[in-house]
């Protein structure tokens, strides 16, 4: 076998070689990459528009606080019926026998109705007897009673009005609920929900699935990230807050949910908004794949040949020539 | 080395052993043959290296330069930092900047690679490595917005999430997990992108430089 430095010389054999001083080239590319990121660093300053807390949602629209946290009761939130890996409540999506979501199962077990409303408020209810009697109300009545409260309170919320951070509803039966509700948005906007979702009996914490998952299932978050224009609607992920540049490097990622049969109820050969997730990153695997082998797939690697960017690239070398060398 | 450390008598024959039984010395010969010194820094190259084109791949790397340079003073200083302080601020900005300094040049040095078919005469896998790098870099930025800890990493992990879990990722790689995915972004794939940055350009210094398209049809991979 001929050794690598031979194979290179053969390489290069009667190509003319020039002075080149690549040690060079990367100090001054350094000192100049690094004089733009610094003064777009100086000037242009970068993103960071404060996170939302759940004491912040719940002040700024206590409304919509309480009917995400009456959704999580009735097991009608986003994430109540999420299936894997939170719970077992959907199947999830799938794309015929391709169906991952459900493969792996419940790996990150999340009750809504416990996590965000019961548990909190049995902690809240240690010292505060009227919390507890509720709790103990709601715990000891029978589902169809529980629904029949539920439905009733979610129709009046859609009345609501707010009183000082309060959330009042239209006299009805309602049970327990009013109590509840009342006590899980105080605690809330106190700022004690934020931490009793992150603790669950730790101290150290840094896993925000609860907190983020309950936030995502209101409407306050997504209503701020539409007036950011961050929705996915406009390309979704790739941007950011502000007039800065997001990851625009997803743009192909993002654009395939803006485009038939992924932006589509009805769909084309079992693909459609309902699946457009796994479509999406099935579709983007395989065109990365594609990508690495460019080298092997006839079409894509003749473009380069037939486009002939490379006589720009190469002006010297295709020029007429001079007297200099040519392979 | 070997004989005159072995004791005496212990080895009467290790002076007749050939010395390519040494794996070290194997090794340096196998670093000389396919990696001398002068190609690793040549101070020459073909005179067709003079195009614009061939300096997008250096800026890449210097845009690198910056973004781990950047993101060791961050991670060294903590998350909190770069939201309470002004000149953590300041880094959380330059990090920023050349983040996206380094995707615009891996951008353009990965299109003139390819209308320049750079995976010719036997570079297909500096190519594929290329790209590698590409998707893990990708992987990374994500992973960093998700570290931001400011409202688009809240917007962009719980939009992201139902992706990841509707390909049954989610259930392994939880961009809800702030834990996680710090972890991942200032660990785990920054080494992997800087062994793969090495290989890529150790790949390229070995092979050399691929030589212009041939006008009447070229070489194939």
């Amino acid at each position: 076998m001929k050794s690598m430095g031979a194979t290179q010389e053969e390489y290069y054999r009667g190509v003319r070689m020039e002075r080149y001083d690549l040690v060079k080239e990367l100090v001054i590319a350094v000192v100049a990459v690094g004089v733009i990121a610094l003064i777009g660093a100086a000037v242009l300053s970068s993103p960071d528009v404060a996170p939302v807390t759940i004491a912040t949602w719940s002040q700024a629209d206590p409304v919509d606080f309480v009917t995400t946290a009456t959704g999580e009761l009735a097991g009608s939130s986003t994430s109540a019926g999420y299936g894997a890996p939170y719970n077992s409540a959907s199947p999830g999506q799938s794309w015929g026998p391709i169906a991952p979501q459900s493969w792996f199962g419940v790996r990150i077990p999340l009750d809504s109705a416990s996590a965000f409303v019961i548990q909190p408020l049995q902690r809240a209810s240690f010292s505060n007897t009227t919390l507890g009697t509720a709790l103990g109300t709601w715990q000891n009545a029978t589902a169809d009673q529980q629904t029949t409260w539920l439905d009733a309170y979610s129709k009046a919320l859609v009345d609501a009005t707010v009183s000082d951070g309060a959330v009042a509803v239209a006299a009805g039966d309602y049970g327990p609920l009013p109590v509840m509700m009342s006590n899980l948005v105080g605690i809330a906007q106190a700022g004690g929900l934020d931490g009793l979702l992150v603790i669950n009996g730790r101290f150290y914490q840094t896993d925000y699935t609860q907190p983020l998952l309950f936030m995502g299932d209101g409407g306050y978050l997504a209503g701020l990230a539409d007036q950011a224009h961050l929705t996915g609607s406009l390309w979704g992920m790739m941007n950011e807050t502000g007039q800065y540049p997001g990851q625009t490097w997803l743009w192909l990622y993002t654009m395939w949910y803006q485009v038939f049969p992924f932006n589509s109820d009805t769909g084309f050969i079992g693909l459609s908004a309902g699946n457009a997730d796994l479509g999406i990153i099935i579709l983007m695997t395989l065109l990365t794949v594609a990508l690495a082998l460019v080298p092997f797939i006839p079409f894509l690697r003749d473009i380069p040949r037939w486009i002939p960017i490379h006589r720009l690239i190469w002006r010297q070398y295709y020029a007429p020539r001079k007297g200099a060398a040519r392979t | 080395m070997a004989v005159t450390n072995s004791p005496r008598g212990a080895d009467p024959g290790a002076a007749a052993r050939p010395e390519s039984n040494s794996w070290t010395l194997r090794l340096r010969q196998a670093i000389d043959r396919h990696l001398p010194m002068d190609h690793l820094l040549p101070d020459r190259q073909p005179y067709y290296v003079g195009s614009w084109v061939y300096v997008f791949g250096v800026v890449t790397i210097a845009a690198l330069a910056w973004v781990i340079a950047s993101g060791v003073v961050l991670s060294f200083m903590g998350p909190q930092w770069w939201h309470d302080s002004r000149v953590g601020h300041f880094f959380n900005s330059l990090h920023f900047w050349s983040v996206q300094l380094f995707f615009i040049f891996m951008v353009l040095h990965l299109w003139g690679q390819y209308f320049m078919a750079g995976w010719r005469s036997g570079r297909a896998a500096t190519w594929m490595i290329g790209v590698i790098i590409f998707g893990t870099s990708i992987l990374t930025a994500f992973t960093g917005y998700l570290s931001q800890q400011n409202f688009a990493s809240q917007f962009v992990a719980i939009n992201a999430k139902d992706a990841m879990n509707g390909a049954g990722i989610g259930a392994f790689f939880n961009v809800l997990n702030f834990g996680q995915m710090y972890g991942l972004h200032v660990m785990l794939l920054p080494i992997g992108i800087t062994i793969l940055v090495v290989a890529h350009i150790v790949m390229v210094r070995t092979r050399g430089v691929v030589k212009p398209i041939d006008p009447e049809g070229g070489a194939r991979p």
